[in-house]
């Protein structure tokens, strides 16, 4: 969690596109402040835990991931844990290692120090300590330190077009396409015309409709990554020789309605509004470009925002028919409901209500601004129900087979 | 948008209906298609979230929702009668076929 830092008297008006965030010392500009511990490999998750939860206020990361991984499958676990550490929303990092493992802690630090000088890191290696105890002590001291650092920076003014939201729909009914995820499509796009960047993913979650996501494309070439992440992510489902329904859709997306992955596919699409779209990336890759990018990552809401959170999303929106609770460590997560009902039965979660569209009681435009506002709310400071419950989902995506 | 929906047709080619409150057979259900109000006999217990058919289809035609493809049907859909996994296969990610 961020350190206490209270948000300053800021009203929004349309005349003022801009929200109260952190400079840092590279010009990128952040929406939280956290101080992180981030374990390079499952053996010291403990570790880290143990870390984090003795200095209140800071946060930290588990994964079952760092030893016994191979090639480019090694290489992309390690990318996106560093991707965490430099990302504009943490301020500072400890970096926790057993000893012996294939992602080295030592490398990860190093590599967070090389790409982000300024910021506070330190390494804490169980072995060497002389224990998990001990580890702990070390890391707390630190991470105390950086904390009470961290505590001294204020939020100044800065331009909305800076801002990257990640999008997201996670437990989808069929209200999805009706409601949420058109009303966060207008949000996108008035992000857009303000100069941001939003992105869309969940690769498995468009087969079907990727026709009309390459129809807007900025050029062929874009077009053809549309289909080729298509055609990569639907061999995969055939390589498996069985019907993809019951992954995509889940048992859950099918109780709600949803017959088909098309179906989920073409309500899915709606999140990602109208603009044109620059580039298909891939999982995790740092987002450079403006405007509308598709980052090609698998449907499993976690290992999503992972990677859209280490190619540096600040936020992300996240639109739900049958309700999650989930939150990235480093980005807040603002949960939308497709449904009235939902909004009431999982209150604790869910921060907006996009049914007062089925209930007609606001527009799809109505509610799209209404998530725009909360973006910018949020961006500078307030905390979304995730935050404050401590969620701290993490999970990276695996090319390769642990050894 | 003025009034509380309780049945939505995308686009004004698709062949099925989502309810939006569940609905008990028979019932008539009438929905906006392109600007014309039609009204369908429902036949079947159609939960919230889930789709009838506006008009009967035939085994092996395409499910049109959102103006696109979804599925085909794998027996003939009765007007007014659920249409789900039961009666409509996907196309895509079909590793079983």
């Amino acid at each position: 969690m961020s350190p206490v830092i209270p948000a300053r008297n800021y009203e929004w008006s349309s005349a003022a596109m801009q929200f109260r965030g952190y400079r840092r010392p590279d010009g990128r500009a952040g929406i939280r402040n956290h101080v992180l511990v981030i374990p390079s490999v499952v053996c010291s998750n403990r570790v880290a835990r143990g870390i984090s939860q003795q200095v209140a206020g800071t946060n930290w990361i588990e994964h079952q991931h760092g030893c016994a991984q191979l090639g480019l499958d090694a290489e992309l676990t390690a990318h996106v844990l560093v991707s965490h550490g430099t990302h504009p929303n943490v301020y500072g990092v400890v970096v926790v290692g057993l000893g012996c493992e294939t992602i080295r802690a030592q490398d990860i630090a190093e590599r967070i120090k090389d790409l982000c000088p300024y910021k506070p890191v330190h390494l804490v290696i169980i072995q060497d300590e002389g224990g998990s105890l001990k580890a702990m002590a070390a890391g707390a001291a630190a991470a105390q330190a950086m904390l009470i650092g961290a505590s001294t920076l204020e939020r100044v003014p800065i331009d909305i077009a800076e801002l990257i939201l990640g999008t997201e729909c996670g437990g989808s009914d069929a209200c999805s396409g009706i409601s949420a995820n058109p009303a966060l499509g207008i949000t996108s796009d008035m992000l857009i015309d303000d100069g941001g960047t939003a992105i869309l993913a969940e690769t498995s979650e468009i087969i079907g409709a990727e026709h009309i996501v390459a129809a807007r494309t900025v050029n062929e070439q874009v077009a053809k990554k549309c289909f080729d992440a298509i055609r990569r992510c639907e061999a995969l489902a055939i390589g498996m020789g069985v019907d993809m329904r019951g992954a995509q859709p889940t048992p859950g997306n099918i109780e709600g309605g949803l017959s088909s992955i098309e179906e989920k596919s073409l309500g899915c699409i709606y999140k990602a509004g109208s603009r044109t779209l620059q580039d298909v990336i891939g999982y995790a890759e740092p987002i450079n470009a403006k405007g509308l990018i598709w980052m090609d990552t698998p449907g499993q809401d976690i290992e999503q925002i992972t990677g859209m959170v280490a190619g540096g999303c600040h936020l992300i929106a996240f639109t739900t028919g049958r309700g999650t609770c989930c939150g990235s460590p480093v980005a807040p997560t603002i949960k939308i409901s497709t449904t009235t009902q939902l909004f009431e039965k999982m209150n604790d979660n869910i921060d907006l209500n996009a049914g007062t569209i089925i209930t007609g009681d606001e527009t799809v435009r109505q509610v799209g601004e209404r998530i725009f506002r909360e973006i910018i709310e949020i961006a500078s400071g307030k905390q979304t129900k995730a935050e404050v419950l401590g969620f701290n989902d993490f999970a990276i995506k695996r090319i390769g087979p642990t050894m | 948008m003025s009034k509380k929906l309780n049945a939505i047709v995308m686009k004004p080619s698709d062949n099925v209906c989502t309810v939006l409150e569940e609905i008990q057979p028979p019932a008539d259900v009438t929905a906006d298609i392109g600007g014309e109000i039609v009204t369908v006999k429902v036949i079947e217990k159609i939960s919230f979230g889930h789709k009838f058919a506006l008009r009967t289809i035939r085994n092996g035609e395409p499910i049109i929702k959102y103006g696109e493809v979804i599925g085909l049907a794998t027996k003939e859909i009765l007007q007014g009668a659920h249409v789900h996994v039961h009666n409509l296969e996907s196309c895509r990610g079909r590793g079983d076929k």
